[in-house]
């Protein structure tokens, strides 16, 4: 590893690139684009989770004043449907249902905030008040609500032609083997448990901004995107047609994403195509309540599961049956959430040598259900989590030393699990112990008791977790259905002088890549981090990519420059042996110095960068000149972090009310490039994750209503709800990527929701309480505590 | 339509808006101050914290003709000419406090304020508490809380640069 002075490489807490920007009101999110001769979009949303259109009548609305435009449906007819971009089969090997999303409502709505029509007008008033003249016919029809109501014998059908509302019904493991393994159990745990639907957040709300120039048959469009290159070629190639050489897509600073902002929206293709029809910029951007009805939302399972054990407290088998709801439509990744991110983690860190799951996804009148942080893997961690807990308590065994006896072992990686998935590296003794040491696992009854002592209840939860990120070997996924390669591409650009721009496919919107990456550079080719740039969010600037989700961007990305710095080094000493009439195997480059091994020729960096671009002394019929390296990088497995989480809380009984009291994270996340901010994202992802557990959820009314549409009836954590949060990392490396990286951005909501309920249980284990479903709220403690004698006033 | 004469960031404007024309709007759009973000419509996230005559306000629960004749700092109007940042700036980004940045400006202006008014200083439990009105979604507040208790003692002159945080 190299170093430089100031130490700016890897390993190294340097202050974020991006602060001064943002802390300075300088930064550029989607909502700051303002075009010239810029008109606003309004989109008129049903009020129905479900209806049929009998007529729009937009007479009034058209003569309202400032309205440019007004489309429908109708006027979208030709246009292509928003695409799913993973294809499950069935368990008979057929493919799942796939029926269309369309852009704009055509004769039918199918969720609460469903898109109906789109006013253009001169200003954002304008646009709102016109759309409120728009007169809809409505035919209101019974709406299937929930996973239950749309199994109902009868049940309203989302889709026609998509029969008892099932997308697919898919299965992985073998049932036979999984079957018998039950045969032969000491002891069978059967549990079942709800994942409950989450509202992401992101505290930027979606935005999108369409520009076309008629001369010349170039759109742009500007939104708040993750992965700018995947909505061109979603929108270009499946919805508008459109070239990509014709169309610019740039995700500039985006506010918070959490995974809401990977998928292709409506709202992209309609300002898009109705910039093109009206030859006038097109900015649209979402109310709160509109991203909480339209932005997809996370989680949404409801499982049985089933774990085998010997007498000794080792798993032998576990069956999941889980349905997972996927909303009104397909969103472009909501197919693979619950099938290859989720029933491929059931193994977790143990040696369950048999796991068989079968999940079915279920439409229902709601909207989209999508990847959230973590995406698949907080469910199935969850369940795991929560399930050995319980099977610890039924066993009589203590709840660390049963997972320590089913860990996978240091010496069995690489370890294949029955659940496909190949571990390469991991230490799941060494983070359990730390965190049981740095939170005080073994003096917790004396707390225990001092907090009984003051009438409160306390409680202290475990998670041993694991996780599979750093999306993904593109063989291995279209092999499963994906529609896409999962590979990054990073280009150098060694400027005449030395400095370096870096152009990458994958995309900040907190992650804090501008410096991340950055150290890449310093750390390898020795150039200060103040003369690094890392440019991302622009298709008319970086040669490919696809984005940031799934704890890639390191694992893949970072790969993909380290893969493209290798060239510029192999080049650059090609340069270096030429200049110094030395062979190219006798340069040796360290530090940002090449130098002719075991002599005191030395040539610089700048030297060598300066010859590169003004090759007057020059091997110019060997290399060519300038030092500018392009690399894609595929990644050749999954990378696999792991932890510990311990969390404790005190409930205070008169009020049902948690309070986190302590929270420790102990992650393996690979190699860590910035302490500071792979400690950030953690405290972040824990503070997400217990949300979850204690705040959080999406309500529906049986009729459709999302009655948890607002920040003043969904709970965000705020300040006061969350504990300081301990975070350590314990570093095994990836084998397999050359910077051994296996990602933080989504650990701490992975692992933390089971710590929480698992130590809330603890702490009502007086009360005869097997399990909680997320969010404890007070409410619902508050029950379980006064169970037997209610107020008289019920 | 009728006019409001303000000062933002020292800056006298008089500007023309609807009756209905919040404060935000005609930060943004009138002013083209963007700094200042709209995050809800309920006043519940503080992502539009600005100060108006020295205190903090959801400028997105203000009508801009309430601010007729008001002196209004924004995010832009923080550091000093020379670029030296204000010691709050400074502590977010000592503390790494930010992450994608949206909820900054709100989050800064609202936790001058909170310090300004507390000049006996404020204690962890009082810093949270005093951040009521502001949503972050990537921090988790760790780091803001952290940033906002070294930025008071800067603020309030018991030291005279920033405590480092620690590596």
């Amino acid at each position: 590893m190299n170093v430089v002075t100031p130490f700016e490489g890897i390993g190294a807490s340097v202050k974020r690139k991006e602060d001064l920007r943002f802390l300075s009101g300088r930064g550029q999110y989607t909502d700051d684009i303002n075009r010239p001769r810029q008109t606003y979009a309004y989109i008129l949303r049903s009020p129905h989770a479900h209806a049929a259109i009998r007529g729009i009548d937009l007479a009034a609305a058209r003569a309202m004043p400032g309205v440019v435009a007004i489309f429908t449906g109708e006027d979208m007819k030709g246009i292509g449907g928003l695409p799913c971009g993973w294809q499950i089969h069935n368990k008979d090997g057929s493919p799942m249902a796939e029926p269309p999303h369309p852009v704009l409502a055509q004769g039918k709505v199918r969720h609460v905030g469903d898109s109906v029509a789109v006013v253009i007008a001169e200003t954002k008033a304008q646009a709102r008040d016109a759309a409120e003249a728009i007169l809809v016919d409505y035919d209101v029809l019974p709406a299937a609500a929930t996973m239950e109501a749309a199994l109902a014998t009868g049940a309203p059908q989302v889709h026609d032609g998509v029969a008892g509302n099932i997308c697919y019904d898919w299965h992985i493991g073998d049932p036979a083997v999984n079957a018998a393994a039950f045969q032969s159990a000491h002891k069978v745990v059967e549990f079942e448990l709800v994942n409950n639907r989450l509202i992401p957040n992101a505290m930027e709300p979606r935005a999108a901004v369409g520009d076309y120039d008629p001369t010349t048959g170039d759109y742009t469009l500007y939104t708040t995107s993750q992965n700018p290159h995947v909505i061109r070629l979603l929108m270009g190639a499946f919805v508008l047609q459109l070239p990509e050489h014709k169309l610019r897509v740039v995700a500039p600073d985006v506010g918070g994403g959490f995974g809401s902002k990977i998928f292709h929206y409506a709202e992209e293709a309609i300002v898009t195509w109705a910039a093109g029809k009206i030859a006038r910029p097109v900015k649209w951007t979402a109310d709160r309540t509109e991203s909480f009805i339209t932005d997809a939302h996370g989680r949404d399972h409801v499982t049985k599961a089933r774990l085998a054990l010997d007498a000794n407290g080792k798993f032998l088998a576990l069956h999941v049956q889980t349905l997972a709801n996927m909303g009104a439509y397909l969103s472009t990744f909501a197919t693979s959430v619950p099938t290859y991110l989720y029933a491929t983690l059931l193994a977790g860190v143990y040696t369950t040598p048999t796991v068989y799951a079968e999940v079915k996804a279920v439409f229902t009148n709601t909207t989209p259900v999508d990847a959230y942080r973590g995406a698949g893997r907080p469910e199935a961690t969850f369940l795991l989590e929560r399930l050995v807990d319980v099977a610890a308590r039924e066993m009589g065994m203590d709840r660390v030393e049963i997972r320590r006896r089913n860990f996978i072992p240091n010496d069995a990686f690489p370890y294949q699990t029955p659940v496909a998935l190949q571990y390469d590296s991991g230490d799941y003794v060494a983070t359990l112990e730390q965190a049981l040491e740095s939170s005080g696992w073994a003096s917790f009854e004396q707390r225990r008791a001092e907090a009984k002592a003051r009438g409160k209840l306390r409680g202290i939860g475990i998670s041993t977790y694991l996780e599979a990120c750093g999306i993904a070997p593109s063989a291995v996924v279209g092999a499963l259905g994906a529609r896409a390669g999962l590979y990054e591409v990073g280009t150098i650009r060694v400027h005449p002088t030395g400095s370096v721009t870096v152009l990458t496919g994958t995309h900040s919107h907190g992650q804090g890549h501008e410096t991340t990456l950055a150290q890449l550079v310093t750390d390898r080719l020795g150039v200060p981090l103040a003369q690094v740039d890392i440019v991302h969010g622009d298709t008319a600037k970086i040669p490919f990519g696809m984005g940031t989700y799934g704890s890639r961007s390191l694992a893949v990305g970072g790969s993909a420059m380290v893969k493209a710095m290798d060239k510029i080094v192999a080049k650059a000493r090609k340069i270096a042996a030429h200049l110094m009439e030395a062979s190219v195997e006798d340069v040796e480059f360290d530090r940002g110095t090449f130098r002719v091994a075991g002599t005191d020729k030395t040539k610089s960096w700048g030297e060598i960068c300066l010859t590169a671009y003004v090759p007057h002394n020059y091997p110019i019929e060997e290399i060519e000149p300038g030092l500018d390296e392009t690399a894609f990088y595929d990644p050749k497995n999954f990378t696999y972090p792991g932890g510990c989480h311990i969390c404790e809380v005190e409930i205070d009984p008169e009020t049902g009310k948690v309070d986190v009291v302590n929270f420790t994270a102990v992650d393996d996340v690979g190699r860590v490039i910035n302490p500071m901010i792979v400690e950030g994202q953690v405290q972040g992802g824990v503070a997400q994750g217990i949300g979850q557990a204690l705040l959080e959820t999406a309500v529906y009314d049986e009729a459709g209503q999302l009655l948890s549409a607002s920040f003043m009836d969904y709970q965000m954590p705020r300040a006061e709800d969350l504990p300081p949060v301990s975070v350590a990392t314990h570093t095994t490396l990836c084998t397999h990527n050359p910077l051994g990286v296996k990602g933080c951005g989504e650990v701490g909501a992975i692992g933390s929701p089971p710590a929480v309920i698992n130590a809330v249980v603890d702490a009502l284990q007086d009360y005869g309480v097997r399990h909680i479903e997320m969010p404890a709220t007070p409410a619902k403690i508050w029950n379980i505590i006064n169970a037997g004698h209610k107020l008289a006033a019920e | 339509m009728p006019q409001v004469t303000l000062t933002v960031n020292g800056t006298s404007h008089t500007v023309e808006v609807e009756g209905r024309t919040l404060l935000v709007e005609l930060l943004r759009e009138n002013l083209r101050l963007t700094g200042t973000h709209i995050g809800c419509d309920t006043s519940q996230c503080g992502a539009c914290v600005v100060h108006v005559n020295g205190d903090s306000v959801k400028s997105c629960t203000m009508l801009a003709l309430q601010a007729d004749g008001a002196e209004v700092t924004t995010i832009e109007g923080l550091a000093k000419p020379d670029g030296t940042l204000h010691p709050m700036q400074e502590a977010f980004r000592e503390y790494h406090a930010l992450q994608c940045g949206f909820c900054t400006p709100g989050m800064v202006m609202s936790a001058i304020d909170l310090v300004q008014k507390h000049p006996q200083g404020l204690s962890e439990k009082e810093i949270r508490e005093g951040l009521e009105g502001n949503l972050c979604r990537c921090t988790g507040y760790h780091n803001i809380v952290k940033a906002i208790a070294a930025a008071q003692e800067v603020m309030h002159g018991r030291r005279a640069e920033l405590a480092p945080a620690a590596e």
